[in-house]
C-alpha cells in the first residue's frame, strides 16, 4: 500500500476514533457522573438515603457491565435506530459506546466520591451545608484528582471499545486495522494501526495524569 | 489584637449564672434497631448543663459516649429519648432547615482537622460563609482577621498538606469561628497533637473564650486538658455522667472509680509499681500505712508535712508527690507512710482534723 493511502485511510480512521471516543466520553460521563453521585451518597445513614433506589440502581449498573460490550451494540440496535436513525455509521456506533460508558463512569466516580474522608462530610454538615452543597463543595471538589483519572481511564477504555464497533460500520482505526490488517493480510497496516493507537491512548493519559496532578494538592511539600 | 466577630455580638458578655448554653435532659442514645441483639447504649438518661460563656470538658475513656454526646449539641446525632436544649431551643424539634440554621450558630473543631485538601487556607476558612451564602467580598472581610486571630495571616495561600498539625487546628479554630458562632464544640481537637502544640492551642481556646465571650464545650480523655483550661468538668463512664461540677472541686474532690483513675495517671499520683504491688488492705503487727494528704486551698500554703512529723513522734516517709495547678489553682498530693500503731494513727487523725487536710488510706505494707 503507497504511503499516500495509508495516511488517508488512517487519518480518517483517526478522526473517527476520536469522533466516537470524546462523544460517548463526553456524555456517557454527563450521564454517569450524577449516577456515580447518587451511588456514592444514597446508602443507609448518607446524605441522599434511598437504600432501595441505591440496590436497584446498583444492580442495573451491575448488569450492564457484565454485558460483553459486542453483544451491548448488537442488543440496542432497535435503540440506536431509534436515536440516530439508523443503525450502521460512526454516529450510530456511539449509541452503544455511550450506554456502555454510563455505568463505567458510574462504578468509578462512586469509587472516587466514597474515598473522600468522611470527616469532611461531618465537618460540612456541621457548618450547616445541604446536601447538595456538601456534593458540590466538598465530594465533588475533593474528588477532582480521582474523578479525572477516572475519566483518562474511561476514554482509554473507550479506544479500546470503539475498536469493536467495526461490527456495525462504526469505523475508526480498529476497525482499520482488521479490515485491511487481518482480513487483507496487510501487517504494515496492522502495525501502523496499532502505533497510531499506542500514541492516542498515551496521549490520553499523560494529560490525564498531569492534569489529576495539578488538581491533587494533598502531597504538596512546604 | 482586633476580633471581627466582637464587632458583630450586641448583647453583653453572658455570665455563667444565666440559663445554660446546652441543657441535656434525660438523655439517652441507642444505635441500632430495638430488640436488635447488637443495639447499644451509647449514652444512658444524661442530665448535664453547660454553663455559658464557660470552657465546659467532658472528659472519659474511648467508646464512654462522648462523641455521640457532643454530636447531639448540633444534631449531627438524634437522642433516642430526652432533650437537648441549645440557647433555649430544642434540637430534636428542628427541621432539616431550622437545623442547619442552628449549626451556623454553633463552630466545631475536629481531632483530624477535617479540613478540605483542595481548598487554600483561606478558601477553608471561608467555606462556612460561602455555605452561608455570603459574597465574596464579604467572604475576604472575614476571613482575613481571623487568619490573623489565629496567627496564619501568612499562611492563606497554602494548602492543608503544607501545614503542621498545630497550623492545620488553627485554620480549623478559624474555620469554626467564621460564622460567629455563640458556641464552640471541640471534639479531641488537640488529641493528634503534640504536648507543646496542644498547650498553644488550648491557650488560643482559652484566649478566644475570654475575649469573644464563647461558650466552649470540649471533649477529650486528656485530663490535661481539661486541667488546663476548663472552668467545669463532667466525667463519662459508659453513657454516664459519674461526676460533675467544677473543675477544681471535682478533681480535688474526686469520688468515682473513673475520675480517680484518668486523675492519677493525669496528677502524677500514681504510686510505683513496687509498692501498689505490695499493698495489703488490712494491717498485720508491724505493717505501715500509706496515706494520701491532699492539699489544695489553704492547706497548699502551709508547712504542714514538717509538723505532721513532729506530730506524730514517729518515722515519717515520703513514697510520692506532686504539685500541679488545675482550672489555675494550686493542688498538691503526698504519699506518705508511717507506721499503723494505733497511737500513731490516732495522733495523725487528730492533726487532719485540726487542719482541714484530706485524706486518704491506699493501703499498708509490711
Amino acid at each position: 500500500m503507497s504511503p499516500d493511502m495509508l495516511f488517508s485511510l488512517l487519518s480518517k480512521a483517526l478522526w473517527q476514533t476520536l469522533q466516537m471516543v470524546v462523544a460517548a466520553g463526553l456524555i456517557g460521563s454527563l450521564i454517569g457522573l450524577p449516577i456515580g453521585v447518587f451511588l456514592a451518597t444514597s446508602g443507609k445513614g448518607e446524605l441522599f438515603p434511598a437504600p432501595v433506589s441505591n440496590r436497584i440502581i446498583g444492580a442495573i449498573v451491575n448488569a450492564a457491565r457484565s454485558t460483553p460490550f459486542i453483544i451491548l451494540v448488537v442488543a440496542i440496535i432497535p435503540f440506536t435506530r431509534l436515536v440516530t436513525g439508523t443503525s450502521i455509521g460512526t454516529y450510530a456506533a456511539i449509541v452503544p459506546l455511550t450506554v456502555a460508558t454510563i455505568p463505567f463512569v458510574a462504578r468509578l466516580a462512586e469509587a472516587a466520591i466514597r474515598e473522600v474522608d468522611k470527616g469532611l462530610i461531618e465537618a460540612a454538615r456541621a457548618m450547616g451545608a445541604t446536601p447538595l452543597q456538601i456534593v458540590f463543595k466538598v465530594l465533588l471538589a475533593e474528588a477532582k484528582p480521582g474523578l479525572t483519572l477516572a475519566l483518562t481511564l474511561t476514554l482509554v477504555s473507550l479506544v479500546g471499545y470503539s475498536a469493536m464497533v467495526g461490527a456495525v460500520g462504526g469505523g475508526g482505526l480498529g476497525d482499520l486495522g482488521i479490515r485491511y490488517g487481518y482480513q487483507r493480510f496487510m501487517p504494515d497496516v496492522m502495525l501502523a494501526v496499532v502505533v497510531v493507537l499506542i500514541v492516542v491512548v498515551q496521549a490520553i493519559q499523560s494529560a490525564g495524569d498531569a492534569l489529576a496532578r495539578r488538581f491533587d494538592k494533598r502531597n504538596r511539600k512546604t | 489584637m482586633t476580633f471581627p466577630n466582637a464587632a458583630v455580638r450586641t448583647e453583653p458578655h453572658p455570665v455563667a449564672t444565666a440559663t445554660p448554653m446546652v441543657a441535656f435532659e434525660a438523655v439517652t442514645k441507642r444505635f441500632g434497631d430495638a430488640g436488635d441483639q447488637n443495639q447499644f447504649t451509647a449514652l444512658d438518661g444524661v442530665d448535664l448543663s453547660v454553663a455559658r460563656g464557660a470552657i465546659t470538658g467532658i472528659i472519659g475513656r474511648s467508646g464512654a459516649g462522648k462523641s455521640t454526646l457532643i454530636r447531639l449539641v448540633n444534631g449531627l446525632e438524634k437522642a433516642t429519648s430526652g432533650r437537648v436544649v441549645v440557647d433555649g431551643v430544642e434540637v430534636g424539634g428542628l427541621s432539616e432547615t431550622g437545623l442547619r440554621d442552628l449549626r451556623r450558630e454553633i463552630g466545631m473543631i475536629f481531632q483530624h482537622f477535617n479540613l478540605l485538601s483542595s481548598r487554600t487556607a483561606f478558601d477553608n476558612v471561608a467555606l462556612p460563609l460561602e455555605i452561608a451564602g455570603l459574597d465574596r467580598a464579604a467572604i475576604r472581610a472575614k476571613v482575613a482577621p481571623l487568619l490573623d486571630l489565629v496567627g496564619l495571616g501568612d499562611k492563606s495561600d497554602r494548602y492543608p498538606a503544607e501545614l503542621s498539625g498545630g497550623q492545620k487546628q488553627r485554620i480549623g479554630i478559624a474555620r469554626a469561628l467564621a460564622t460567629s458562632p455563640k458556641l464552640l464544640l471541640s471534639d479531641e481537637a488537640t488529641s493528634a497533637l503534640d504536648p507543646e502544640t496542644t498547650q498553644s492551642i488550648l491557650a488560643l481556646l482559652k484566649r478566644i473564650n475570654a475575649e469573644l465571650g464563647l461558650t466552649v464545650l470540649l471533649i477529650t480523655h486528656e485530663m490535661e486538658v481539661v486541667k488546663t483550661i476548663a472552668s467545669d468538668v463532667a466525667v463519662i463512664d459508659r453513657g454516664r455522667i459519674v461526676e460533675a461540677g467544677r473543675t477544681f472541686d471535682v478533681f480535688t474532690g474526686a469520688k468515682h472509680e473513673t475520675t480517680r483513675s484518668l486523675l492519677s495517671a493525669a496528677l502524677g499520683t500514681n504510686l510505683p509499681d513496687w509498692i501498689r504491688s505490695n499493698l495489703k488492705p488490712q494491717p498485720s503487727a508491724g505493717d505501715r500505712v500509706l496515706v494520701r494528704l491532699i492539699f489544695f486551698g489553704a492547706t497548699a500554703f502551709q508547712p504542714l508535712t514538717a509538723r505532721l512529723v513532729t506530730e506524730l513522734g514517729a518515722d515519717v516517709n515520703i513514697l510520692a508527690g506532686t504539685i500541679e495547678e488545675i482550672a489555675g489553682e494550686p493542688y498538691g498530693s503526698l504519699v506518705v507512710a508511717y507506721p499503723a500503731d494505733p497511737a500513731v494513727t490516732e495522733r495523725a487523725e487528730r492533726f487532719y482534723a485540726a487542719t482541714g487536710l484530706s485524706t486518704e488510706v491506699l493501703g499498708y505494707v509490711a
